[in-house]
């Protein structure tokens, strides 16, 4: 195992939200890959019942079982696990009180169902609790079984209240072996050894989202990560150019001589065609003064930021590994 | 014959304004995959209804901060603001849907005032009204109703929640219900109705089992903090199930049109797909599909083969840096722009008869009534 200087020196368990559809489940996925990169390994847990990873990798669907789903570059794996949280109330139950059998009945009368519904606050701790737990474990050698584990979260508008179990499970069991358990996993998910890390696209709901969802964090003395600026847009055009295509100004003229020189159009045609991309241009600059805006706004948070690029054929395997790689030249694996 | 095929993937256009000049037409539910804009459009159509001449209100559940600000919903105080008034008597007004707040009157409305209280303050129910997943959604169908029963407006423009899947909206309302109708909740609630203990043991020897697993897994206060709440509850099960019923029933009524939101993406186009069908199967009228955020390439007669291949050219003599960035930027609008087409298709020859309008993506979010006008223009120009 190779040793490395990373952001997130320490972390164990990387906990990843934002918010709907900016990309958790892929920068969770990505995550996990470059953290196992060198020999590792690490866990990559799903708390949704929705088998994203198992879509993001191409598997078929995930069972409630660790299993190793991935192999990291320069060797190291990838284990995944999705938490269904019926069975993670019977494991409790058995690990706890050996109760297999009165879980099984407990489950048939629909009370897990239930109380799940009623108190989201316990299905929260019933699956945070599997995760710690996967973060907490050691091998028979003593040292922990998973060097990071990857959690594919809620989105931040639940985050806060997701990880906060203590707070949401004291109105409703003050003492007690809930009250414990969720003790527990507040011990480890409050600790030093946790990160929560946002997504974000550079878009004003996001954006706003991100802050807000930071502030909230903190508020509730949980470790806020880093930042994951996703489907990030890369031109070549230069600064300037964007500039002066902002206030009017784009040298439409030296983009017609191009035209020309590179034998795509001639005369008049060739203006009327740079006239139609200066267009194309001047929109684009547009959206990236917006974008600046925005990076400035997620730059108050200051927390550490990394970019990932759009990739223009959609995330398969090979465009993960492509992130994955990014992460770790950006440090933050 | 090849003819025949373009036309066949050719939508029929969505006409915006014929549903909105309608006076037949009382609701608009505007519903989409997550972050499709449907906030958006809804608060766009229901301007623009105002400015042909309808008394519209926009229930929305979560605008962004700036277009709340613009349209002056600075609080959530659960009743419709007048937002604008227009030539022709036609008004404006917007509402922010406050969830738990809903929640709390329909069970001051249908419980005894000293009911009432015990539940609101049950910690079960706290729970319940600020997170159970599909609160929200049940809470804006009942706020629907409560705005199409006053009868105050002519036309009222429904936002739905944010949700991954569309059909959250509809399965809400069952999913509540299902949930009332548990087992679990029969079986806390059987004592009561039986009018005393025994009923527990005749009921279900089963359940001694249970409460012990429950509280030793609990605590004895939760296991009867959960049955005084259940118990409580069960005086307005009944009223919750009748008024579910109505609002689905008003749903399926002529006076309603569906426009189903979606982004020219796989994800989003797959789930409007499913919206549709559903909605065929619930015989709930479809107005037709909106497809939000679409790209064009005003230079589109530069195909992206031959825009990156002479960007190539170019980069490869060293020349006329500008051009080849240009064109490299162009190359891939052509190619977002053709993804964005074939995701439509894939809709189109699935719903041939589905009526659809595009609405271009805007350099900038729609944050004021300028924007939200511009929108309604272009939904109204298909
Ligand atoms: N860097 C990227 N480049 C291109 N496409 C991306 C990128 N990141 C994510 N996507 C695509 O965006 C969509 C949403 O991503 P993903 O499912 O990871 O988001 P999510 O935040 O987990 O969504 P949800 O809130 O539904 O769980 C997917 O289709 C994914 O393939
Ligand atoms: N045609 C458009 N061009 C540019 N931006 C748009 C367009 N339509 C919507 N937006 C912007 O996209 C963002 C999301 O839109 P909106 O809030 O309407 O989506 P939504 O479907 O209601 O999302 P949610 O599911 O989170 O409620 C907003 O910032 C909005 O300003
Ligand atoms: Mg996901
Ligand atoms: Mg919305």
């Amino acid at each position: 195992m190779e040793s490395r200087d990373t952001d997130w020196d320490g972390v164990r368990l990387h906990v990843v939200t934002g918010k709907g559809g900016t990309g958790k489940t892929t920068v969770a996925a990505a995550l996990a890959l470059a953290l196992a990169a060198g020999g590792r390994k690490v866990l990559l847990v799903e708390v949704e019942g929705r088998q994203g990873i198992a879509q993001i990798f191409d598997l078929p669907p995930l069972p409630y079982e660790e299993r190793k789903i991935a192999v990291a570059p320069s060797g190291g794996d990838v284990y995944a696990l999705s938490v269904d949280p019926e069975e993670a109330m019977l494991d409790y139950l058995e690990m706890f009180y050996g109760m297999r059998r009165a879980g099984r009945a407990l489950t048939k009368m629909g009370v897990v169902d239930f109380a799940t519904t009623v108190a989201p606050g316990f299905r929260d701790v019933l699956v945070t609790g599997k995760t710690t737990e996967a973060v907490r474990r050691r091998g028979k050698n003593g040292k922990r079984v998973y060097d990071a584990v990857v959690l594919d979260a809620p989105p931040t508008g639940r985050i806060t209240r997701f990880l906060n179990v203590t707070q949401e499970v004291a109105g409703l069991a003050r003492v007690g072996p809930i009250k414990n358990h969720s003790d527990l996993v507040s011990g480890v998910v409050k600790s030093p050894e946790t990160a929560v890390h946002f997504v974000t696209l550079l878009e004003e709901m996001p954006v706003q989202e991100t802050l807000d969802g930071i502030a909230e964090l903190r508020e509730a003395g949980l470790p806020a990560g880093g930042v994951f600026i996703n489907m990030v847009r890369e031109s070549q055009l230069p600064r300037t150019a964007l500039d002066k295509a902002v206030k009017g100004g784009f040298d439409v003229t030296e983009l017609a001589l191009g035209l020309k020189a590179a034998g795509l159009a001639d005369g008049a045609d060739a203006d009327a065609v740079a006239e139609a991309l200066a267009g194309e241009v001047v929109e684009y600059a547009h959206r990236a003064v917006l974008e600046h805006e925005e990076r400035e706004a997620l730059s108050e948070a200051a927390l550490p930021r990394y970019e990932l690029p759009l990739l223009a054929d959609g995330v398969d395997l090979a465009g993960l590994y492509e992130l994955a790689e990014s992460i770790r030249t950006q440090g933050a694996a | 014959m090849k003819d025949a095929k373009r036309s066949a993937a050719r939508p029929v256009p969505l006409d915006i304004d014929a549903i909105i000049d309608d006076p037949g037409t009382r609701i608009i539910v505007c519903c989409g995959a997550g972050g499709v804009g449907k906030t958006t459009t809804a608060a766009a159509l229901g301007l623009r209804a105002a400015e042909r001449g309808r008394c519209a209100v926009v229930l929305t559940v979560d605008p962004a901060r700036r277009l709340a600000q613009s349209m002056g919903l600075t609080e959530l105080d659960n009743t419709p603001r007048l937002v604008s008034r227009h030539e022709g008597g036609g008004q404006l007004y917007a509402m922010m849907l406050d969830m738990k707040r809903t929640f709390d009157e329909i069970i001051e409305a249908h419980a005894d005032p000293e009911r009432a209280r015990q539940i609101l303050s049950n910690p079960f129910y706290q729970s319940l009204s600020s997170s159970f997943s599909g609160t929200q959604e049940y809470m804006a169908m009942e706020k629907l109703g409560q705005l199409r029963r006053s009868d105050e407006w002519d036309l009222i423009v429904v936002d739905t929640p944010p949700s991954r899947s569309a059909l959250d909206f509809l399965d809400a309302p069952e999913r509540l219900g299902r949930f009332l109708d548990g087992r679990f909740i029969r079986l806390l609630t059987a004592p009561a109705k039986a009018g005393g203990r025994s009923a527990f043991k005749l009921l279900n020897a089963g359940f001694g089992l249970v409460a012990g697993a429950m509280t030793k897994l609990l605590g004895a206060q939760v296991l009867k903090d959960l049955q005084t709440f259940v118990s409580a509850l069960d005086a307005v099960f009944g009223g919750f199930r009748q008024r579910a019923e109505l609002t689905y029933k008003l749903l399926q009524a002529p006076g309603t049109a569906f426009v189903v939101v979606a982004a020219p993406e796989r994800d989003a186009m797959r789930e409007a797909s499913y919206f549709v069908e559903r909605l065929a199967e619930e015989r709930m009228p479809l107005a037709g599909l909106v497809v939000n955020r679409v790209h064009d390439a005003p230079a589109n007669g530069l195909s992206a083969a031959r825009s990156a291949a002479a960007a190539e050219d170019l980069e490869s003599r060293g020349e006329h840096e500008l051009t080849a960035a240009v064109l490299r930027l162009h190359t891939g609008r052509m190619q977002l722009v053709a993804r964005e087409h074939r995701e439509q298709e894939h809709f189109v020859s699935a719903h041939p008869t589905v009526p659809v309008v595009q609405v271009r993506a805007m350099s900038e979010d729609v944050h004021d009534l300028a924007g939200l006008r511009q929108i309604g223009e272009l939904l109204a120009s298909a």
